[in-house]
């Protein structure tokens, strides 16, 4: 699972009012190399949450990424946009689980697929 | 890449060993999901560099057809882990990056606006009445330019209807017509395809293609069939 689907991903169990962003519970990250789109990354920069993809990375053992919004001016940078580059599309959470931030339920990923069905009482 | 070569690369992929009756997991035959994302990139710019969204997978026949038209990120959504699992291995296979999420499409709750296009070929609600419109319902919330999705001609006028009325569509019309033989039953039906224009600046447009066959993939003695087994020719 990539950081850019993490960033969408919340809880769905019923009545839980903050579930962004998961926690993530790392077991085994690994990388995939995918071909740099500066275009796209560029256009994904104001449709992310930031803060959440800063902290995944963080977890995930990738610690580039400033931890604040930083300032639209960086996507001028190419080093800036290589960092989000790898962050948001070349880190994969294989094994691991993903955590409700409001309640603790625990997703598990396996294979790089994190089950997000939920319990009879959850919906 | 050519319309040919995609739809002899999807037409390599593994299907359902044993399709769940009660998903009603049918494949896209890789004639007509080829056209579909073909035209969705060539004629409308949705595929390549964007977000795309695949709601019940499957095997992954429209999710990947939308990986090899160079879409920047792909995610496949379905219930079941068997599928999701065959999807897996058709996109290692394809080496391919597809993302995919087991979830129920009803209690999905993504986030934002990152998700521009979702395909689908949703359930037709034969065996759970309203499947289909539980997908489109979800579909039209999360993309944010564009919905393409299979559904049976008979429920033309109910879904355009929904749409308008239910889901936000500022208008609907029908901009391609073409016609599919299945031998079995030697008969003729529609494929159609719908375009909806939308005012909210969010979503500038949806799609959705209509095309029935649905009951048709059980055949007398009820078993789902197979792609192979139906000769699908424009
Ligand atoms: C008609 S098949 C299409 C499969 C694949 N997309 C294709 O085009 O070949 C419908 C798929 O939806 C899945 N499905 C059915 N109900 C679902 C639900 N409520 N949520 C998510 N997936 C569902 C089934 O498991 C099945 O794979």
């Amino acid at each position: 699972m990539r950081l850019l689907t993490h960033n969408m991903l919340s809880s769905n169990i019923k009545g839980v009012i903050n579930g962004f962003p998961l926690r993530i519970e790392v077991e085994k990250v690994i990388e995939k190399q995918v071909d740099f789109n500066p275009d796209f990354l560029k256009n994904m920069f104001s449709k992310i949450d930031w803060k959440a993809l800063a902290d995944a990375s963080k977890i995930m053992g990738y610690a580039e990424l400033p931890e604040e919004v930083p300032d639209a001016s960086v996507l001028d940078s190419d080093e800036f946009l290589q960092k989000f580059h790898h962050a948001l599309l070349e880190l994969h959470l294989e094994e691991g689980a993903l955590v409700c931030p409001e309640t603790g339920r625990r997703f598990p990923v396996n294979k790089g697929i994190p089950n997000m069905l939920l319990h009879e009482d959850e919906v | 890449m050519k319309l040919k070569q995609l739809e002899s690369l999807l037409g390599n992929l593994q299907q359902f060993d044993n399709p769940k009756i009660e998903l009603e997991q049918y494949p896209t035959g890789a004639h007509i999901a080829s056209r579909m994302l073909y035209t969705a990139e060539n004629s409308y710019g949705d595929v390549s560099d964007k977000v795309v969204a695949d709601f019940g997978c499957g095997c992954g026949t429209l999710g990947l057809a939308a990986t090899l038209l160079d879409a920047e990120h792909v995610i496949g959504v379905d219930v079941d882990d068997d599928s999701l699992e065959i999807a897996s291995i058709n996109a290692d296979d394809l080496e391919v990056e597809m993302g995919l999420i087991q979830c129920q499409i009803n209690n999905l709750n993504w986030r934002g606006q990152i998700v521009d296009t979702v395909v689908m070929n949703p359930p037709f609600g034969t065996r759970k009445k309203g499947a289909d419109m539980e997908f489109l319902s979800v579909a039209l919330k999360v993309a944010s330019q564009a919905v393409y999705s299979l559904h049976k001609t008979t429920t033309r006028e109910h879904i355009k209807r929904a749409a308008l009325r239910d889901y936000n569509a500022s208008s609907a019309e029908v901009i391609c017509e073409v016609h599919i033989l299945i031998h079995i039953l030697l008969l003729y039906h529609n494929f159609d395809m719908i375009c909806q224009n939308y005012t909210n600046f969010t979503r500038k447009k949806t799609l959705i293609l209509l095309w029935t066959y649905g009951d048709l993939f059980l055949n007398q003695n009820n078993n789902l069939l197979h792609e192979k087994d139906i000769d699908v020719d424009f």
